[in-house]
């Protein structure tokens, strides 16, 4: 089923016939009206798009796609949605998950789909609160959340979603937010166009559980001082004017300066293709907190053996050695004797 | 009288109409690999047969220990047999422990043979003997004949330059030699299988030939070891023979059920004992499409084989009993989703991690209803191993035409035994393969079609299946309760009673898609056996001594356990007295109580090993008389 002869699609082509139940004023709502906007532009058709989810606010996100979906069971995603694409190489599958649909339940199916580097579009929406249940701190939380399943403050120390990717091989991984439909587009198409698991993060905002966690740093006038636009190949520069910047210390160590106690020539140049991880971990540890520069776009998208096709691979080759599979030889293949 | 006449009357073997052999030793001593080769000799020699291999759940357990001692019996004889055999006529026991472990089993007077040279004194201590039981007289009731395995085998093997340490490895194939020579086995195919297994390594398939034929010379020129046996072929009906284990049976089962459904098979596995061979064997076979994914964890193969489904594949998780309740959730789903899957649990002693390599089938309960919310699905199990082939093909079949989660049974003892096996003429098999959805099914309030995932079938009331890639189809399904038809979010509480009710339906109406209950033996007995699963050797043994003793006993055997045979409760009702044998505390006995309110007596055995036709026989003794 190939994408080649699609026709054009626009935006309403790829929205369902469902009412979109989110909390008026969530982040959801932007993240799904740039995926929407963005189908269109991608060149594929919705009938060979699959969107999985698992439970949780984000894992709706099926019902309101005029795709193929399936709203399955909370941290499931990855592995059903393994099964789709290791079935039908063919599709385009996209995994909609949450900080802890994602990073909790479902930990284990997360890393493991990333290792595999099964072809899928991962989007985590990261809240860093338990949203549906009505707000309980999630594994992103901060030490000290105080939340309704912690009154004297949560005595969890959080995982870092990107370095958690990075930690398990993901060839692909991203952060956007949901205040910047432009950036979210942009990221989101490089992740669908990229062959293996990418993993995008996005800082999403849940304005009645865990309302203005990111405002510090995504609000419209704070960007330009606290969001730190990683592009590849260029030396890492922020603020207005660009007047700061990353370098990278003799000890290894990542360091926020000014540009010009420095010169631009001191700037850590950034490489998403790099095959060590190590830089795009550094970079995904530089900010600690929700109120310093933090780093978005893609911190690493390197090419390496996708799972899909490399089980695909393997049946081809078989087929291409052995010939078709014969029942009634395979049922002989043990060695038979003849009676009577 | 010349003494030539003499000797070739001695030589000629004795005719027995079946033999029973138990070989017993440690863990390393290659008990499986001698079980398995006495085994496919007797095999191709078209005797029936039926075999039990046992072994203990630690990969290497201290050795020359009880807990370290594995064994095979093998069941060979003149006639159809079932089970692997109640008591050894023969045990062959490699060391003290293997003695200790098994001598129980052996019949009375039956002929133990021991590697002498095993029981020195370190030996006899670790497996728990305060005296020598060779010399102080213990065995004297028994035809006992010692041998000096390792050491002889040293000896065969050292014109070959191999050390004697590695030599010694040799001995199982010295045991092998000799008890091919006692009961008249080829020998050629046993040489022939060490040329192609042990091509690579020179060394070890010259030791292993030399013990081998050592240990049959050995038989031949001692006293010692005496007469010969014969068991001559059975009369198995004509045609081409192979000998299979159930776990091959059942991987061969799933690849010729995605032949028959014109569908590929995809596999989500987990490694677990005693499953773990179906997804070796899957692996294998990539020519017919067969996608393996060896998951993460049980609830990921799980997931994987729902994922492959909804994508249009034949998608397949198999395991044991810890995974079955990992894959429990996802389960679930698939019921609310009503997909076709594959779960097949190959049971073992729980709960827990129980006795993992140890036969049980105490899964029918967690299958039946080892899920949340009202969950109905159908369970087929499969009751030898050959039958495991036809039980994974009906398995999907009813899964395709439903669009239903399946659970399948087998359990250890089925995995791991073997039997022969006349090979179905393939184009014979059902065609097991539907339709997805093409078309749209369904117009909207504006006159424009539209898909509609759960608008029925009528006769099966089984949903369309669209997969992705169909054009104008889209839709989105999950876990959340959904209205009937349109396939729609709803909270309705009468939606979701009706929903219940038609998901329930639909399962309980396969029962007019399955045979009925055949009553086998003596319809007009005042007892019925009710069967399902494994204990089909051991009851099948059992019916038969009793009728030949004069009694009169019927038998239902069940593949069918949800729904079970829409007659089974009229015919059940048709008996003063029905026994249930099950390796399990009574769960089918508790079933047929609740739905037909049949005076149901389980018969229980949950001792990780399957029943002995005698310990089925003696209780339709007690009720019979």
């Amino acid at each position: 089923m190939s994408d080649t002869a699609v026709s054009l699609t626009s935006k309403k082509d790829w929205a369902s016939d469902q009412e979109v139940r989110w909390c008026p004023g969530c982040g959801d709502y932007g993240i799904l009206q740039a995926v929407q906007q963005l189908m269109p532009e991608l060149g594929v058709a919705p009938e060979n798009t699959v969107f999985v989810s698992g439970i949780g606010c984000s894992s709706r996100f099926p019902y309101y796609m005029n795709t193929y979906g399936m709203h399955s069971i909370h941290g499931r995603a990855p592995a059903i949605a393994t099964g789709v694409a290791v079935a039908r190489p063919d599709l385009h599958v996209w995994v909609v998950t949450g900080d802890g649909d994602g990073l909790s339940i479902g930990g284990n199916h997360l890393i493991h789909a990333l290792r595999r580097n099964v072809n899928l579009t991962i989007l985590l929406f990261n809240n860093r609160i338990y949203g549906l249940t009505k707000g309980q701190f999630s594994p992103t939380s901060e030490l000290g959340k105080v939340s309704k399943s912690t009154p004297f403050g949560s005595v969890d120390p959080p995982f870092n979603p990107l370095a958690v990717a990075l930690g398990a091989e993901a060839s692909f991984v991203a952060r956007t937010h949901d205040l910047d439909r432009h950036h979210m587009m942009e990221t989101f198409r490089a992740a669908h166009e990229h062959r293996g698991a990418s993993f995008v993060e996005i800082y999403q905002n849940c304005n009645v559980f865990n309302d203005g966690q990111f405002s510090e740093i995504t609000r419209r006038q704070a960007r330009d001082e606290m969001m730190i636009d990683l592009h590849h190949g260029e030396p890492i520069r922020f603020g207005v004017d660009g007047h700061r910047g990353v370098v990278m210390g003799s000890d290894g160590q990542l360091r926020l300066v000014e540009v010009d106690d420095v010169g631009e020539d001191a700037l850590l140049v950034h490489d998403a293709h790099r095959e060590d991880p190590s830089l795009a971990f550094a970079l995904a540890r530089l900010s600690h907190d929700d109120h310093s520069p933090t780093p978005f776009g893609i911190f690493r998208s390197i090419d390496r053996q996708e799972y899909a096709g490399a089980v695909s691979t393997q049946l081809a080759t078989a087929l291409e050695k052995s010939g078709p599979g014969d029942l009634a030889e395979l049922l002989r293949s043990n060695g038979t004797w003849t009676v009577g | 009288m010349t003494d030539t006449i003499d000797r070739s009357d001695e030589e000629a073997p004795e005719v027995l109409p079946r033999l029973v052999v138990r070989f017993a030793g440690d863990s390393g001593d290659g008990m499986q690999l001698t079980g398995d080769r006495f085994t496919s000799v007797s095999a191709a020699f078209g005797n029936d047969l039926s075999t039990l291999p046992e072994y203990p759940a630690e990969i290497r357990a201290p050795a020359g220990t009880v807990n370290g001692v594995s064994s095979f019996q093998v069941h060979i004889s003149d006639h159809d047999i079932t089970t692997p055999g109640d008591a050894p006529n023969v045990l062959v026991a490699m060391n003290p422990a293997a003695l200790m472990a098994d001598l129980g089993r052996l019949e009375p007077g039956g002929t133990l043979i021991v590697n002498e040279d095993a029981f020195d004194e370190r030996n006899l201590e670790k497996a728990g003997y305060t005296a020598n039981p060779l010399d102080d007289g213990s065995l004297d009731t028994y035809r006992l004949i010692k041998v000096p395995m390792t050491s002889l085998t040293k000896e065969a093997c050292a014109p070959l330059g191999v050390k004697p340490r590695d030599a010694e490895r040799s001995k199982n194939f010295f045991a092998l030699g000799l008890v091919s020579w006692m009961y008249t086995r080829p020998v050629d195919p046993t040489l022939e299988w060490i040329t192609a297994k042990f091509s690579k390594n020179e060394q070890v398939k010259g030791a292993n030939e030399a013990a081998f034929l050592a240990g049959y010379h050995f038989g031949e020129t001692t006293e010692a070891v005496g007469h010969r046996y014969e068991v001559r072929p059975a009369t198995l009906p004509p045609g081409e023979y192979t000998s299979v284990t159930g776990n091959t049976a059942l991987a061969w089962g799933l690849v010729a059920a995605g032949q028959l459904a014109k569908l590929p098979v995809t596999l989500g596995s987990y490694p677990i004992t005693p499953a773990s061979d179906i997804l070796h064997e899957l692996s294998r076979h990539k020519n017919f499409g067969v996608r393996t994914v060896q998951a993460e964890d049980e609830i990921a193969a799980a997931g994987v084989a729902l994922g492959a489904a909804f994508a249009g594949h034949l998608g397949v998780t198999t395991t044991s009993g810890p995974g079955v309740a990992l894959k429990s959730e996802t389960t679930s789903l698939a019921v609310s989703l009503e997909l076709p899957m594959l779960i097949v649990d190959i049971q073992r002693g729980g709960p827990s991690t129980g006795l993992p390599t140890k036969t049980e089938a105490a899964d029918l309960n967690i299958a039946m209803f080892g899920r949340h919310g009202e969950a109905p699905l159908p369970i087929v199990a499969s009751y030898s191993p050959v039958h495991c082939f036809h039980a994974a093909i009906e398995a999907a079949r009813i899964a395709l035409k439903y669009r239903t989660p399946v659970i399948l049974l087998s359990d250890g003892y089925l995995a791991n035994g073997s039997e022969p096996w006349r090979i179905p003429d393939v184009s014979e098999l059902p065609d097991i393969s539907v339709p997805f959805a093409t078309e749209p099914n369904h117009t909207d309030a504006e006159g424009n079609p539209e898909y509609w995932p759960y608008l029925r079938d009528p006769d099966t009331l089984a949903r369309p299946w669209a997969i992705p890639g169909t054009p104008g189809l889209m839709h989105r399904i999950g876990g959340l309760e959904k209205q009937d038809g349109s396939g729609d979010i709803n909270y309705e509480p009468d939606n979701h009673g009706h929903m219940v009710a038609l998901r329930a339906a639909k399962i309980a109406g396969i029962a007019a898609d399955i045979p009925p209950a055949t009553v086998q033996g003596d319809p007009d007995a005042d007892l019925c056996i009710l069967g399902w699963g494994s204990t089909w050797a051991a009851i099948d043994a059992a019916v038969q001594r009793s009728r030949r003793g004069g009694r009169k006993v019927a038998w239902v055997h069940l593949m069918h356990l949800n729904p079970l045979p829409s007659n089974l409760g009229e015919v059940l009702r048709g008996f003063r007295h029905v026994l249930v044998p099950e390796l399990n505390s009574g769960q089918l006995a508790r079933i047929v109580r609740a739905e037909y309110l049949v005076d149901a007596t389980p018969v229980t055995k949950v001792k990780g090993l399957p029943f002995t036709a005698r310990e089925i026989e003696d209780r339709i003794e007690e009720v019979l008389s």
